[in-house]
């Protein structure tokens, strides 16, 4: 840079800064020049009054003067840019209606996009806010299923655990998590029981994530020595602050859960919620006080494994997967009972795999990740339609503008400096879209969370407000800025004063680009119709998939007691429920059905080999079928001195399973253990649902509540579930008269939870629901937004042709030749948009269909529902410009010009 | 970055500006003083418009050929007193080479020397 550059480049820089105040010396100066003119005719004899008036005439018009003095002063690009803000914002509010509308619409769009980051982010992007999360890993088993399906799932038990850790130790630091469980815990009395979320973790998890107290200690090695003997707790910080309200007198506090006091050591700091997005945990145990830690066949614990930096990851997989060779293989020469082929050899299928886990380890993930990214691209198609949208305004407006443009290249403005300025009228709109969208972001991502759980367990999800998700704001809106922007800019650069000043350039370029974004438009719109046309589609089977038992006023209760109590006294408290009002039937069952909870086994019959296929086991009280109105098809309903494992009802699936389809299986016999007594099939039920409503019905067995210990004696229990059939049509009103009258019945007993059978149904399909929920609100408005953009194409379309129009109806041409004159060209580029999005939701087999359930992409209805509603939105756009152009006066139209 | 500005009205400018910094040569002096001085030197002949004398000044300002001052006139009053920087005297002596050269080109071809 030349001094007289740098010189040049200082002055425009203070003068950026000083604009006004050089204004204020310009008038200075020329008033200056003007008295000093005004004096010298004075002094050459004229009058004070006519010196002025004078000197004012040699001077000229002062505003010429100021103003071409002005253009001399040059402009720095920040200051220009400042200035072509000035001059959008000026556009923007001369044209409230049309800009408003663009904003508006953007708004959603970009909202839904910022909103679909921030759960993605949170949830699957984000590294876990702990040291050395990019080096954090998950041991990952696949193998496969009995019957040869892949089976990948990731709990180890403990011991293996224990043995992995030493193996790696110098090249990876493994850490034990279990499954966050929500449960019981009281700080007084068994009445003040509440709910929290519970997870065992090693005590070195703290330290190898470099996390620190908020107060107390935290977890250590030396918390994981002896079984049972380490009776601490730490919580969390937003348990501490919810349930404490932060008061530092909660060392020490005892909480009790089950029959174990527990002691509160410390609180973790604020960052750390936990290891599994989707669950903040609120407090962390010791794995020694896990009941089963040293239990080789219980399979609990997740294994997260941080490599040191220069380890070697294959390496090491291939050393933890011999480990859990050789321990898998030891443990199954201990089985006993039934021995199936499968299980003397399962391990040989099964993989270890270290996958990465930056951002920790949760079902959720699992559970909302294809069903997320479907929404991202849902959201990703609505706001390109918005930005078509937007794009053909600022199309229409540029061309309006087209003399002004003219006008500024012909006084010399350069095509960048065009480009520049209508990009900033763009800008304006994608920002205000954007700060908008972020607000709506930041209420509507909340929301959806707060969907994802039954609502009395809802999934808590941190959503931060930080860099991340400014960051992806502020480059979303460059990309729509320019993705609606440029091309409008770029036709007003193009313009050519010539022939835009004489009043017009060739129409059909602009026609052209304007139909293409159509076509694109509507291709996207019908992609998005189509894809959520299938999840609603998915939603509506899996909601009306038969469960085989009637959910109708059902209410179910958890119960729990305190030590391990006789059926006489579970009988007692089912009495007292019984004569409650409103109540009509009361049975009992292990677990509540669908509720999550399996039990199974193998099966033999007639003393053969056991079948590969597991089979799927239930307790159930006399009654039970006929409160939950499963029919019968065959036998009878349990009778109270039936008890397990002596008779069981079985369902039609599993006489097809393991009696081959046989008309006539009650009084036959099947055991479930070698060395136990035969089981008689007293009843044959309907088939109904065990665990879910997706997978095929499995074979299920009921086996009496009722059962004999060795020696002789009835076996006690200490949790049991009521289900409660209610006469009224809204079983959830007689909650809490039902939990009063357990704890009446008996004081050691206490209701844990309390559902209704629908809430537990329903649990099912509830990602089905929120899909098909923002599937239909994004279809709406990808709708609205495509027919508004055909409306304003068709509309402009008959504008033009409007002269056209009047000749051709003067010479006699019927309306019906006026329609199509008007419409088929659009029409045309509707149907090769519908194609295209047809083709392109046909092609998406392949990522969608994990999320759909008895729905294919090809089904004729699939295909056929948004092509057909995308055709009736484009007629119904198209009758006001239709009905226009055939009220067209000839002789008005014609005289006009 | 100045605006472009059609060649045609580029040659007055020059010499407009031309004759700015040489009167600049004599001193400091106010656009007003300017203007008479260089009525007068040239014998009335050229008639310096109000309206294109403010823009030459305020382009050469920002071309950093002329300083500005404010300061008290001899009559008292506030006015803007130009100065001639060292650039502007290097372009000068440049630019008045230049058009000595146009004016003795110019001159030969309007003129031819009669032998």
């Amino acid at each position: 840079m030349t001094g007289s550059k740098l010189r040049r480049l200082l002055w425009t820089l203070r003068s950026a800064v000083v604009r006004r105040r050089q204004e204020q010396d310009l008038d200075d100066e020329l008033r200056f020049h003007l008295e000093a003119e005004a004096e010298e005719r004075m002094a050459e004899g004229m009058t004070p009054e006519e010196a002025r008036l004078q000197a004012a005439r040699s001077l000229g018009n002062p505003t010429a003067v100021r103003e071409q003095t002005r253009t001399v002063w040059t402009w720095h690009p920040a200051e220009q840019l400042a200035s072509d803000v000035r001059f959008g914002s000026r556009q923007l509010r001369r044209t409230k209606i049309g800009s408003g509308a663009a904003i508006l619409s953007l708004a959603l769009a970009i909202g839904a996009c910022v909103g679909a980051f921030r759960l993605i982010d949170a949830l699957l992007l984000r590294p876990l806010p702990v040291e050395g999360a990019e080096q954090l890993h998950v041991v990952v088993r696949k193998g496969q299923t009995p019957d040869g399906k892949p089976n990948i799932y990731d709990s180890c038990a403990y011991p293996m655990f224990q043995l992995m850790r030493s193996a790696a130790r110098g090249q990876a630091e493994l850490i034990a998590v279990w499954y966050p469980e929500r449960v019981d815990v009281t700080y007084g009395a068994d009445s003040d029981m509440e709910k929290a979320y519970r997870q065992y973790a090693s005590g070195h998890m703290f330290a190898t994530f470099g996390l620190k107290p908020a107060l107390g200690r935290l977890l250590t090695e030396a918390d994981d020595r002896t079984p049972g003997g380490h009776p601490y707790a730490v919580i969390s910080y937003d348990y501490w602050t919810r349930r404490f309200a932060r008061d530092a007198g909660v060392l020490g506090r005892t909480m009790r859960m089950g029959e174990t006091l527990y002691e509160i050591v410390g609180v973790v700091e604020p960052k750390f919620t936990g290891t599994d997005p989707g669950t903040m945990v609120d407090f962390y145990l010791p794995v020694m006080m896990n009941r089963s830690v040293l239990d080789r066949n219980s399979s609990s614990a997740r294994t997260l494994v941080r490599l040191e930096p220069g380890a070697n990851r294959e390496a090491l997989q291939q050393k933890l997967h011999g480990i859990m060779y050789a321990f898998e293989k030891e443990r199954a020469q201990g089985f006993t009972g039934l021995g199936t082929a499968w299980m003397r050899t399962w391990f040989e299928h099964e993989r270890l795999v270290l996958e990465p886990a930056r951002s920790g380890v949760s079902g959720m993930q699992r559970a909302y990740r294809e069903a997320l990214i479907a929404l991202s691209v849902l959201v990703g198609l609505v706001l390109l339609i918005a930005c078509v949208n937007v794009a053909n305004l600022m199309m229409a407006r540029s061309i309006a503008r087209a003399r002004e443009m003219a006008l500024r290249v012909s006084i010399g403005a350069g095509r960048l400096r065009l480009i520049q300025l209508v990009l900033v009228e763009s800008a304006w709109i994608a920002f205000l879209a954007a700060a908008l969208g972020s607000l709506f972001a930041s209420v509507a991502a909340p929301l959806v969370v707060a969907l994802i759980n039954p609502p009395n367990n809802p999934a808590r999800l941190e959503l931060p407000m930080d860099w991340r998700v400014l960051a992806f704001s502020i480059g979303l809106t460059f990309v729509v800025t320019f993705l609606f922007g440029l091309a409008p800019a770029l036709r007003a650069s193009g313009v050519k004063p010539s022939s835009a000043l004489k009043g017009g350039e060739d129409p059909h370029a602009r026609k052209r680009l304007m139909h293409s974004l159509v076509a694109v438009q509507v291709g996207f719109c019908v992609l998005v119709l189509f894809l959520g046309g299938l999840f609603v589609s998915t939603y509506e089977r899996l909601k009306d998939q038969p469960t085989g038992f009637s959910a109708d006023r059902v209410l179910v209760l958890e119960t729990v007691a305190a030590g391990k109590k006789a059926p006489a006294a579970w009988d007692e408290v089912a009495a007292a429920l019984r004569q409650t009002p409103g109540v009509e039937k009361v049975a009992m069952l292990d677990r509540p059905l669908m509720s999550g909870g399996s039990w199974n086994g193998f099966i033999s019959v007639n003393g053969a080999a056991p079948k590969e296929t597991l089979a799927f086991y239930r307790l159930v009280s006399p009654g039970l079928l006929d409160a939950m109105q499963i029919r019968l098809v065959d036998g009878r309903d349990f009778l109270p001195d039936d008890v397990e494992p002596r008779a069981a009802i079985v369902n039609e699936t599993f006489v097809q399973t393991y009696f081959g389809g046989e008309p006539r299986v009650v009084g036959k016999s099947f055991r479930t253990n070698a060395s136990g007594p035969a089981t008689e099939i007293v009843g044959v039920m309907r088939d109904s649902r065990y665990k879910n409503a997706k997978d095929p019905i499995l074979p299920v067995a009921y086996f009496p509540m009722l059962a004999l210990e060795k020696d002789g004696a009835l076996r006690s229990s200490n949790a049991a579930t009521f289900v409660v059939k209610t006469a009224g049509p809204n079983p959830a009103a007689l909650a809490d008269l039902l939990r009063k009258r357990v704890a009446q019945a008996r004081p050691e007993f206490r209701v844990a939870n309390i559902r209704t059978q629908q809430e537990i149904v329903e649990a099912h399909s509830v990602r089905e629901r929120l899909l098909a929920m923002l599937a239909v609100f994004f279809a709406g408005v990808a709708l609205v937004l495509a027919g508004v953009g055909l409306f304003g194409v068709l509309d402009h379309s008959v504008l033009q042709k409007r002269r056209e129009i009047g000749i051709r109806m003067a010479l006699g041409a019927k309306p019906w030749n006026v329609v199509r004159r008007v419409t088929s060209d659009v029409m045309k580029l509707v149907l090769a948009g519908v194609a295209v999005g047809i083709g392109c939701g046909l092609a998406s087999e392949q990522y969608v269909s994990k999320l759909l359930y008895g729905v294919k992409v090809t089904d004729p209805v699939a295909v056929a529902a948004p092509t057909i509603v995308l055709l009736v939105v484009a007629m119904l756009a198209a009758v006001p410009p239709v009905m226009r152009a055939v009220r067209t006066n000839p002789a008005h139209m014609l005289r006009t010009d | 970055m100045p605006p472009n500005t059609p060649s045609r009205i580029e040659l007055l400018q020059g010499t407009l500006d031309l004759l700015i910094l040489r009167t600049l040569l004599f001193g400091p002096a106010h656009g007003h003083a300017l203007a008479k001085h260089i009525q007068e030197t040239s014998g009335e002949v050229l008639q310096v418009e109000t309206g294109s004398l403010y823009p030459a000044l305020h382009r050469l300002e920002a071309q950093g050929w002329v300083a500005a001052e404010w300061s008290t006139s001899e009559k008292g009053k506030r006015a803007k007193y130009y100065e001639l920087t060292a650039a502007g005297r290097k372009h000068l002596v440049a630019e008045q080479s230049r058009w000595e050269q146009l004016v003795a080109a110019m001159t030969r071809v309007l003129r031819p020397a009669v032998e």
